[in-house]
């Protein structure tokens, strides 16, 4: 029941043979070649404990599994990831509101703060790590210079919070005109006439949008929520990898960036793989959880 | 046509000996190289290139970028796996290993050269440079390219201005320590930065006071080395460190050489790093700097021994022609020439790889013009290496630096004593080490 | 809303903080357009100056036709290139599957549906190194092909266009029916006219997707000449001995923002609507 709604078809359809799989055949010999195939090679690669070239390579069974799961850095990298995911999560998602209830109550020029809040979405996060990483740069950066007038000693190559909070701020930037835009569509779907009646009743502007504007878009915050944490999990391999390269010690060495950087830079396959595997568990579950959400919305 | 793409600069060069070229020569014999070079030092290799295909036209090399030293490792490897390598490929000196063990994806090049015509002679190398891409028994695998070693910068009027004299500089760490704490009681923001620490703090420090990076002559004599970076004479350095990191004397600005913006611009004092940082220095300091060798500490006996080099060399990879050997052949012994060696060294700072490029240099009198500049040579040559100075040759040892990186900011930052710091990064890199032994089954 | 006009002071705080809100948003990017315009010693000095420098048409020249590695005309020319054959191929074979799966009944349907679901699960980041081997081995490395078809799988675009055809009136397929129209024609000539501003909403957002590709043409492309704008950048930043050129890797950041901003600002209404249909 759960998926069939979405695989639901029409009443009224055509008859044909050849024609449907000649229709659906270029997506399934892409899918099938750059994604159940490789899917297929991570599985059986993660048993394996090949050679840098490629030259040679042994079945070790399930020890790249226990490498990792004995490789405490392996761990702390799950939690790291959780507390990158969080953050960004919420500095994307809190100002993006706040914003978006300002938007909502300004009667001009409402759509010109629109424009002006939603062009950073179209800047890739490799380079809003750039762009982040010029300011904060503890030798030149204009914001580390400054910070220091406030008694705030910027190096985020040594410090690991403030590393934390540089990858989380330049994740969070283009994520916030995102959010806002979803934020700004939930609120004018609200009905005024229920905010009114409220006012009249002398509701505070607080209590107002703690009662009646926040529970009606739960659902809006609930999508925004999957959405960002996918996000922050998958999608910001580029700003790790311009910013820090997951250092100062292991600070910001998120999953995504640690599959990357074994694989890619310690040319350690096996362990890499088996890294792709356990990715593979944890974003087919996200993806599930995003999916009942679907669901949801494709019902009412 | 791809050769005129990578050549930017030299275009119309480029397009006058193509057209020239082509009507009449048959076909030159193309290889490609990758390398990781950009910038200014992307130029010069450019330029040697260049210089090489106009002075014949039997061969003809392709240089391409391919990132970083990590990424065009990478890319090698990838490529080759995928049958589309070039036929030389440059590869840090932590990567030495990792070539090495992959017999069958190399060529060694003492067998690229006696199997051509090229001049090759073995003994003109400096041992010192060579020796780290050579066997136990003399074969040379790789050549080196680009190789520096650490020393130390001093900002003379910084040292000046805390009424320090700068006319004989600190030569052991007692003496830095006692700099740094003037300069920091006198209100220095920045006394001491570094670059590379792990191949400075520790592969060095290991090599120049004569103790052991790793077991079995630092994995020059078999793979089941293991790492024992953990002894006194490093914890004492590291300790040392730290704690001029909690007291302000020693800032830490980055895993590789980010610290040289800030000693550039004049704000640090001190500055362990490459040779090869002098061109940049030189162009850019406002200041009177002067180049020290790197201190070492007076109470260790038989310090100092000889730094050990860093940067690349040029290893062949196995599965191409015999006329592309040829060729790689022709450009590794044109690269060894004393003309392009000399020019390199004293354009980059990096070391000459012959002994007629030093001297070359030396009668240019390009030493006497660049005060500091010879002082790399003599730190690797004054004396002759010992097993735990001639270098060091550890699988994944990429990774192996980055998890000393890691564990080295943790004393920096103070969450870490030194002992403890360095005893995980043993542990960690002993796995690393057995995984990489046993993958080389 | 009329509960705010009331008070005045109440909507001009409204209106500072909403500037002050973009202020913030917009600095980063003001930033590195000022550190485009000056000279690499202009920028080294501390603090950075934040009024623009002279130095504007000399480093963007330098960016464009010289670069680190490769010019960044080159650069943006591949970007555009595998911008659009992203969003195109994404959008025509979702298309066509979306209408194979909506309007005929075949064996293993619910197969097929199922093996591109699957596609939301395994995102290019967690399958980076058999993906690249297999890429290497069909010979896709430095290609367009390379850049562009393994990206093009979508369910995303798929399901989009599955909902956006379930709202078509059945009365249509009728009609079309009794005019003798076969699926081919009823397609071309009656969905994909209904179906133009969805192609267009997803265009958009399909063309910023995959303007901002990093990962994959970091593995990808390992030759300059086909490196994208979005990874060619990282390579601005110095490596090893080498020093930094900040303004020319401000350069490079600011003509990689460019177009995708202007798509987004110039269509925004498109924009709007993509980015709430894909996600729905």
């Amino acid at each position: 029941m759960l998926f069939a709604a979405i695989a639901m078809q029409k009443k009224v359809y055509f008859r044909g043979t050849w024609l449907p799989w000649l229709l659906v055949a270029p997506q399934l010999i892409i899918t099938g070649v750059f994604f159940m195939w490789p899917a297929v090679q991570a599985v059986m690669q993660s048993t394996q404990l090949p050679d840098p070239f490629g030259l040679s390579s042994q079945y070790v069974g399930m020890e790249n599994f226990q490498f990792l799961l004995n490789d405490s850095t392996y761990l702390e990298s799950f939690a790291t990831t959780a507390l990158f995911s969080v953050s960004v999560t919420l500095m994307a998602m809190v100002p993006a509101l706040f914003f978006a209830v300002l938007a909502d109550s300004v009667i001009k020029g409402s759509g010109l703060y629109r424009t002006f809040l939603i062009w950073p979405y179209a800047v890739a996060p490799a380079i809003a790590g750039i762009v982040w990483l010029f300011m904060f740069n503890p030798s030149i950066g204009v914001a580390s210079y400054y910070l220091k007038f406030l008694g705030v000693k910027w190096n985020h190559v040594l410090d690991g919070d403030q590393a934390m909070l540089l990858v989380v701020l330049a994740a969070a930037w283009k994520q916030v005109s995102y959010n806002f835009l979803f934020f700004l569509a939930g609120l004018q779907a609200i009905p005024k006439s229920l905010i009114e009646a409220a006012t009249i009743d002398g509701a505070s502007p607080w209590h107002r949008f703690r009662t009646i504007t926040l529970p009606l878009l739960s659902p809006t915050t609930f999508f925004l929520l999957v959405v960002n944490i996918i996000y922050a999990f998958f999608d910001t391999f580029g700003v790790i990898h311009t910013i820090t390269l997951g250092g100062p010690e292991r600070d910001t060495s998120i999953l995504v960036y640690k599959v990357f950087a074994d694989g890619f830079v310690g040319q350690d396959l096996g362990s890499s793989a088996a890294q792709s595997v356990i990715l593979m568990v944890l974003v087919g579950a996200l993806t599930v959880v995003q999916f009942r959400y679907i669901e949801k919305k494709v019902h009412y | 046509m791809s050769i005129l793409k990578k050549e930017r600069a030299f275009i119309p060069l480029a397009i006058a000996t193509f057209l020239l070229a082509t009507p009449v020569a048959q076909a030159a014999t193309e290889i490609q190289w990758w390398h990781a070079f950009t910038g200014r030092l992307g130029e010069l290799l450019d330029e040697q290139v260049a210089t090489f295909n106009e002075s014949q036209d039997d061969y003809a090399v392709v240089a391409i970028n391919k990132g970083n030293y990590s990424e065009t490792l990478n890319a090698g490897i990838a490529a080759f796996r995928a049958s589309e390598h070039p036929t030389l490929l440059q590869v840090f000196e932590v990567g030495t290993a990792t070539m090495m063990g992959a017999k069958g994806a190399i060529k060694p090049v003492y067998e690229v050269m006696a199997e051509s015509e090229a001049k090759f002679e073995p003994d003109a190398y400096l041992a010192a440079v060579a020796g780290y891409y050579t066997t136990t028994d003399g074969q040379m695998l790789s050549l080196p390219y680009n190789s520096s070693t650490p020393v130390l910068f001093i900002n003379n009027d910084a040292l000046e201005e805390a009424g320090i004299d700068s006319s004989s500089p600190p030569a052991t760490w007692e003496e830095v320590g006692e700099i740094l704490t003037t300069l920091k009681d006198k209100g220095h923001e920045c006394p001491l930065t570094t670059a590379w620490q792990s191949w400075v703090h520790l592969e060095n420090l290991s090599a120049y006071h004569n103790v052991p990076f790793a077991t079995k002559a630092n994995g020059f004599e078999a793979a089941d080395t293991e790492l024992a970076f953990n002894s006194p004479a490093q914890v004492k350095h590291i300790e040392t460190m730290g704690q001029w990191a909690q007291d302000g004397k020693f800032v830490y600005l980055g895993r590789r050489n980010e610290g040289g913006a800030n000693f550039r611009s004049g704000e640090c004092a001190l500055f362990t790093e490459s040779s090869a940082g002098y061109a940049g220095i030189k162009s850019e300091a406002q200041f009177d700097f002067s180049i020290a060798p790197l201190p070492y500490w007076g109470d260790v006996e038989g310090a100092p021994q000889n730094t050990i080099i860093g940067g690349a060399s040029l290893w062949a990879l196995a599965g191409k022609t015999d006329e592309e050997y040829e060729a790689a052949a022709a450009f590794l012994s044109f690269l060894s020439s004393s003309t392009i060696q000399a020019k390199w060294h004293q354009n980059t700072g990096y070391l000459p790889i012959t002994m007629a490029a030093y001297e070359q240099s030396k009668g240019e009198g390009y030493y006497e013009a660049n005060l500091g500049t010879e002082i790399s040579i003599i730190q690797m040559t004054g004396k002759a290496p010992t097993e735990n100075s001639k270098g060091l040759r550890l699988g994944s040892f990429d990774q192996i630096r980055g998890i000393i990186d890691e564990e080295l900011e943790g004393v920096w930052n103070g969450s870490k004593d030194a002992q403890t710091a360095l005893d995980t990064a043993v542990t960690r890199g002993n796995e690393l080490l057995r995984r990489f032994e046993k993958s080389q089954r | 809303m009329a509960i705010v006009g009331r008070h005045p002071w109440r909507t001009a705080t409204v209106h500072i903080l909403l500037i002050l809100g973009i202020v913030l948003l917009c600095f980063p990017l003001y930033l590195t357009f000022v550190g485009s315009t000056l000279t690499r010693q202009e920028v080294l000095q501390v603090p950075m100056s934040l009024m623009p420098g002279d130095q504007f048409l000399e480093n963007y020249k330098r960016a464009l036709f010289r670069g680190t590695n490769a010019p960044v005309l080159g650069m943006l020319w591949n970007s555009l290139v595998m911008a659009m054959g992203i969003a195109i191929g994404k959008i025509v074979i979702s298309l066509l599957s979306a209408y194979a799966i909506v309007y005929f009944r075949f064996p293993f349907r619910m197969l097929c549906f199922w093996t591109i679901f699957m596609t939301l699960m395994l995102p290019v980041e967690v399958r980076i190194l058999p993906t690249y081997e297999i890429a290497a081995k069909l010979g896709l490395l430095n290609s367009y092909t390379g850049l562009i078809l393994p990206l093009i799988a979508s369910a995303t675009a798929t399901f989009l266009f599955r909902q956006f055809f379930m709202t078509v009136p059945d009365e249509l397929v009728e009609a079309a029916r009794m005019d003798g129209a076969g699926p081919i024609r009823f397609f071309k000539d009656i969905l994909l006219p209904l179906s133009r501003t969805n192609i267009a909403a997803l265009f958009v957002i399909l063309f910023i997707y995959g303007w901002n590709q990093f990962l994959w043409p970091l593995l990808i492309t390992t030759d300059p000449s086909m490196n994208t704008i979005v990874m060619g950048i990282k390579q601005t930043v110095p490596q090893a001995d080498d020093f930094a050129d900040w303004p020319l890797t401000m350069a490079t950041s600011v003509m990689a923002i460019i177009p995708p901003v202007l798509v987004v600002l110039l269509m925004q209404r498109l924009f709007i609507k993509g980015l709430v249909d894909s996600e729905k």
